[in-house]
């Protein structure tokens, strides 16, 4: 049986208008979990109910085989982490770290021990008399961090714990997390939006829309081959073209896509017939500027150029949609780019 | 430029109207002769040897101070559990509750409620103390309602979150981490309420009777009488003691973000 398990649960803020409808999940002992999904898919409601915040309307909250869905958050021995921090801004780093311990009226020889152990555990040494308000945005994390582990919970809850900091130092501490996961095998819930941030910490991901479920898998498998056109489009499959198909041979698909056929391979999930309106996601990385006469190609109309640095962003229209190519370098402007083409394996062919 | 011009007019102009009754009361307060005059003739110090000499002024004094004190800690005690339900949680009629609270300037129509009050007083015989400390407490609830949900919106409901994950009952967090963050906000709706009493008069004047009275209705029935410079020394009194009152509590707490 799985380590935490959420069965038929209903849930939301307003009472009889659930955000979670007959909603199940399973969490793995000792792994990192991802909730993925865009604001107000029902992510930051999921782990609500797990932490007991939000008391579920129907259904059951197992851990470990215990039933907590009636047991109030105080007696859960669930760690929280916050996007905010959510620090005691009147007690310092070390009385912050110390509240749950204290809390267990664990004694206060062995509070010194484990709060110093978590201290150096997160890299804190000599802060410890300092006020939240006297540490920088990353340090703050590191207490609510070492706050919730402390008092080693049986689950360990993070709501979009980096989504504050900025991009270096957020690196640094999905660094950090993944450590932190790997040396004390804390079973971990993660909400985010950002899908490198999930593809990178996760051992599984759960994409969310709308209270349900889009898809689970492993990061390859939620990277490579999404499932819906909702995946597709989060995952960063942003171009798609509509076609029809002409042809089956096997896995290997001919579509056409306004008089141009294109090879594509079948999805694994979903079969498709002859005739069948489709749509084709690819991702702006993927697509090629070609002269044309290449397979799968499309003639394109350059719209505009935008230099980012290392790469380029060209905006085409091709066979009537707006088709996004990030191309490599900055010396792309103008050279035989007539046409748009997309490798046969790059392509997520979705029926309509 | 023209602009900026005109902004500084109209605010010497404020400050004219705001500052201007103060200083010709603060300015006639040494006046040397005994009667109100402005500009003030000749100087002396006699009018305030003589607030601290009237006996009723010292007396009443300790009465405003008493009422003042017992209305505000029971407003607040009231008021504290009040503020958290109305930030915090959703229910029925809190729109109603929050209307109420978040105008004071509501309040003077209760002046009528007070007549009634009195009217019962009567009725029940209720000692004239009593009455004061009811009636005061009744009109700083509003006050120490609006202030203590003030601070209470400022402080992230997430901090109290992390507290029960850790282990605490709402309660137990609510003294443990919400109280000592809302110190100043409390010191705040303290001071503004105590203010608020000690300078009342419409309701006192409902609710003092024979042989009681506040500090604020004593001086009305000493100018009925007399019309000397007395008051404008008290009045001074008062308003200095006020603005050293704000300004130790701003300096040491930051209290003004919550009024």
């Amino acid at each position: 049986m799985s380590y935490v398990q959420l069965k038929n649960i209903d849930a939301g803020y307003v009472k009889g208008k659930p955000i979670l409808r007959e909603f199940n999940l399973s969490v793995e002992k000792g792994e990192l979990l991802s909730l993925l999904g865009p604001s107000g898919c029902g992510k930051t409601t999921t782990l609500r109910t797990i932490a007991g915040f939000i008391m579920a309307e129907k259904g059951h909250v197992l851990i470990n085989g215990k039933d907590y869905s009636r047991i109030p958050p105080n007696k859960r021995n669930i760690g929280l982490v916050f996007q905010n921090y959510a620090l005691f801004p009147h007690l310092s780093v070390f009385d912050n770290i110390a509240y749950g311990l204290k809390r267990r009226k664990v004694e206060k020889s062995l509070i010194r021990k484990k709060v110093d152990s978590v201290i150096e555990m997160v890299s804190l040494e000599d802060l410890g008399n300092r006020l939240p308000a006297q540490l920088s945005g990353g340090q703050r994390q590191r207490v609510a961090l070492a706050r919730s582990i402390v008092i080693e919970p049986d689950l360990l809850l993070l709501d979009e714990p980096l989504s504050n900091l900025d991009a270096k130092l957020r690196d640094e501490m999905r660094a950090e997390l993944s450590r932190l996961q790997h040396q004390l095998g804390i079973t971990m819930i993660y909400v985010t939006h950002d899908q490198v941030e999930a593809l990178s910490l996760s051992s599984r991901i759960i994409i969310m829309n709308e209270g349900y479920i889009e898809q689970m898998g492993t990061p390859e498998e939620i990277y490579d081959s999404p499932e819906t056109p909702f995946v597709a489009r989060f995952m960063g499959f942003d171009n798609s073209l509509k076609g029809t198909v002409t042809g089956i041979d096997g896995d290997a698909l001919t579509v056409d896509v306004g008089g141009t056929p294109f090879s594509c391979k079948a999805s694994r999930s979903k079969s498709v017939g002859i005739g069948d309106p489709v749509n084709l996601f690819f991702r702006p990385e993927d697509a090629l500027m070609g002269s044309g006469g290449e397979a799968n190609s499309l003639a394109a109309e350059v719209n505009f150029y935008n230099f980012q640095g290392g790469t380029t962003l060209c905006s085409v229209t091709a066979a009537g949609s707006q088709i996004q190519v990030l191309l490599p370098g900055k010396n792309v402007i103008g050279q035989e780019s007539s046409h748009v083409l997309v490798p046969v394996d790059k392509i997520i062919v979705e029926k309509v | 430029m023209k602009n900026s011009k005109l902004l500084i007019i109209i605010l010497v102009i404020m400050f004219i109207f705001l500052l201007g009754p103060f200083l010709v009361i603060l300015l006639s307060s040494f006046s040397g002769d005994a009667t109100m005059k402005f500009p003030p003739q000749g100087f002396s110090l006699q009018w305030y040897t003589k607030v601290f000499n009237i006996k009723m002024f010292r007396e009443t004094f300790f009465i405003s101070l008493k009422t003042g004190l017992a209305a505000t800690a029971t407003a607040l005690i009231l008021g504290i559990p009040v503020a958290y339900s109305t930030v915090r949680y959703q229910y029925r009629g809190k729109a109603a509750l929050e209307l109420f609270f978040s105008s004071p300037a509501i309040v003077p129509g209760l002046v009528v409620g007070f007549a009634l009050l009195r009217f019962f007083i009567f009725l029940t015989n209720m000692p004239i103390m009593m009455g004061l400390y009811i009636g005061h407490t009744a009109i700083l609830f509003p006050y120490t309602v609006r202030v203590v949900s003030a601070s209470l919106r400022n402080f992230d409901p997430a901090i109290e979150e992390a507290a029960i994950s850790l282990g605490s009952s709402r309660l137990m967090s609510f003294f443990s981490v919400v109280f000592p963050n809302i110190r100043s906000g409390l010191a705040a709706a303290f001071i503004l309420a105590f203010i608020t009493s000690f300078n009342n008069v419409p309701i006192s004047l409902f609710l003092t009777g024979p042989g009681v009275a506040t500090l604020p209705i004593q001086m009305l029935i000493y100018m009925e009488y007399y019309f000397d410079p007395t008051i404008s020394a008290l009045s001074s009194i008062i308003i200095i003691l006020t603005i050293l009152i704000v300004q130790t509590a701003e300096k040491l707490l930051g209290i003004t973000k919550y009024m």
